[in-house]
């Protein structure tokens, strides 16, 4: 018979049995992306409260599955939005749509467009997840490591919990 | 013609999606294996005849996860196209970024940085043992082994976790482009790999101690699905499948690309075919692959990571605020794409199921006018039917796991 072989291979389970456990409690438990994870976008903007996004649709025109909408406008000196001659009046992504690559993040000219670690996007609807701009947009100013060459935890800036449930 | 004349005139065909039957006088049995069968690895149907427990006819039938990807490319910028090559064999991702990459690099005839063509190597040798490691978890599966899908599965965790880090996703990453790669390696690479080098040797004396001596697992595939050098031969096979069965075949080696010919490394190769053959083959794939990433680290040098072209490559951001030329190019980047010269070109690697080849036709515009993929996984199921005939069903599904067939690779 070849008792030894099986036993050597029951050694090995044996073994693994006091290992570290690998799986994770998830809703409780949560796993903390690294800082270059690819996950939810964020329109950001300035310190003064203007929006960096100025409506260029350079973000709709990098996109590979065509997932974002921009229509922009002009801004006015009654209703300002941007620093510069246009806005987005609207601001769409379809996270049915998105595949996380980061086109459009390297695509925008003034870094209004980030990705940040957030990976539980899910709806209950197809309507749920076409994000509108009031659900992109953000008020605190992040910090990316894009260009800089040095890596910031999103959470060092905002909260990432937070921002799931403002919607 | 009426619907049952024309459920039997599929049947006669044996094309159609209903097809059980049970031939009294040959004593034949039809029977449909797949497309949702969890040995079939993804949706691959198979047309069985059976004579009693022995496979008699053998069709794979594919298709059912054609999303047209090879088209798709066609309608994207060459650079958008490396997020849908990507998605094509989804267990060797990066031998896609890296095979369409190449073909476009030499389109345009441009120098990758040797940053990034060390770059390309590790992140493509370290998607070889994930995908082994795939491999290695679903054949100790199909053969009854539980926890071999387990130990497979949790260090190629720790391999995306790696990839996570560097490219920020997990999978389909779009990480090699065309003229390098898209971001240099983050701080902290080097521990994370050098961690996964310790840990990989040390799991795969495990792996080992588990399969390589278990009678179980030894009477199950030894001596089963045999394939001839000949049959792999007429048949086109590559990668382990070929080596299994004696033809000493290797691209890295025999058509070096990237910085392959400065690596030294083994290929090995057996002559016995049959799906233990393949098993050790992949076994000692691993081993030289971690033998290739020593080097690769060793070896890594400083500087570009990408060709800084500006018609090529964005430029930096810091730029986009001082220069006017920077934002022109930019804009003309994100909105039309680079142009290449028109002309046509195959390149090919060595993915870990084969050579992986990219026939790419430029017709001169922003948009490839054809992407073809050879894609290994397609050409390696042709020797399913050779193998398995004269098997039993259970040998099939220890011939199905050691071709390790990827369907998104199959039908693209």
């Amino acid at each position: 018979m070849a008792l030894p072989e099986i036993l050597t291979g029951m050694k090995v389970v044996i073994r693994n049995v006091f290992r570290r456990k690998e799986t994770r409690g998830y809703p409780e438990v949560r796993r903390q992306p690294f800082p270059r994870f690819r996950g939810r976008h964020v329109l950001d903007r300035h310190p003064d409260g203007l929006e960096k996004c100025i409506g260029c649709e350079l973000c709709a025109g990098a996109c590979p599955a065509d997932a974002i909408l921009v229509v922009g406008a002009e801004n006015t000196p009654e209703a300002r939005f941007s620093p510069g001659e246009r806005y987005a009046q609207i601001y769409q992504i379809n996270y049915l749509r998105c595949i996380f690559c980061g086109l459009c993040v390297e695509a925008c000219p003034t870094e209004a467009l980030l990705m940040t670690t957030e990976y539980e996007i899910s709806g209950s609807s197809r309507e749920d997840l076409i994000f509108s701009k009031d659900q992109l947009i953000i008020d605190t100013p992040i910090v990316r490591h894009w260009d800089t060459k040095k890596e910031y935890p999103p959470e060092s800036s905002f909260d990432i919990k937070q921002l799931g449930t403002k919607r | 013609m009426t619907s049952a004349q024309a459920i039997d005139k599929l049947e006669r065909d044996g094309h159609g999606a209903y097809v059980e039957s049970y031939d009294p006088d040959a004593q034949r049995m039809t029977l449909n294996m797949g497309p949702v069968h969890p040995a079939t690895h993804g949706v691959l149907r198979l047309l069985l005849e059976l004579d009693g427990e022995t496979v008699m006819k053998c069709e794979p039938i594919i298709g059912y996860l054609h999303t047209g990807m090879e088209k798709e490319c066609e309608d994207q910028n060459w650079r958008q196209a490396v997020t849908i090559v990507t998605r094509m064999d989804y267990l060797a991702q990066f031998s896609n970024e890296l095979v369409y990459s190449r073909a476009v690099d030499r389109l345009l005839d441009i120098d990758v940085p040797p940053r990034g063509r060390y770059i390309r190597v590790l992140m493509s040798e370290l998607n070889r043992l994930s995908s082994h490691l795939v491999w290695y978890g679903t054949q100790g599966l199909d053969m009854g082994a539980m926890s071999a899908l387990f130990y497979g599965f949790r260090e190629r965790e720790v391999i995306q976790d790696f990839n996570e880090m560097v490219t920020g996703l997990r999978m389909n990453n779009g990480y090699i482009i065309p003229g390098g790669v898209w971001e240099d390696l983050p701080d902290g690479w080097e521990p994370a790999v050098e961690s996964i080098l310790a840990l990989m040797s040390r799991r795969i004396e495990e792996y080992e101690e588990l399969l390589t001596f278990n009678p179980v697992f030894l009477e199950r595939t030894r001596g089963v699905g045999v394939i001839s050098k000949e049959v792999a031969l007429a048949l086109g096979a590559s990668g382990p499948i070929a080596r299994a069965s004696g033809i000493d075949l290797d691209l890295r080696r025999d058509a070096p690309y990237e910085v392959y010919d400065k690596l030294t490394f083994d290929v090995p190769t057996l002559t016995e075919g049959d799906v233990y053959a393949r098993y050790q083959v992949r076994m000692i794939e691993m081993r030289e692959s971690l033998k290739i990433l020593r080097q690769v680290v060793d070896g890594m040098p400083g500087g570009d990571y990408k060709n800084m072209d500006p018609k090529l490559t964005p430029p930096p951001r810091s730029e986009l605020n001082r220069s006017m030329e920077a934002v022109i190019h930019h804009f003309k980047l994100m909105t039309q794409g680079y142009t290449v010269p028109e002309g046509e070109v195959y390149e090919a690697v060595e993915s870990p199921r084969g050579e992986l080849g990219c026939y790419t036709v430029s017709s001169g515009g922003t948009a490839p006018h054809r992407v073809h993929v050879r894609d290994p996984s397609f050409a390696n199921l042709q020797l399913l039917p050779p193998a398995a005939i004269g098997g039993l069903v259970a040998d099939l599904i220890a011939v199905i796991a050691s071709l390790d067939p990827i369907m998104g690779g199959v039908d693209r």
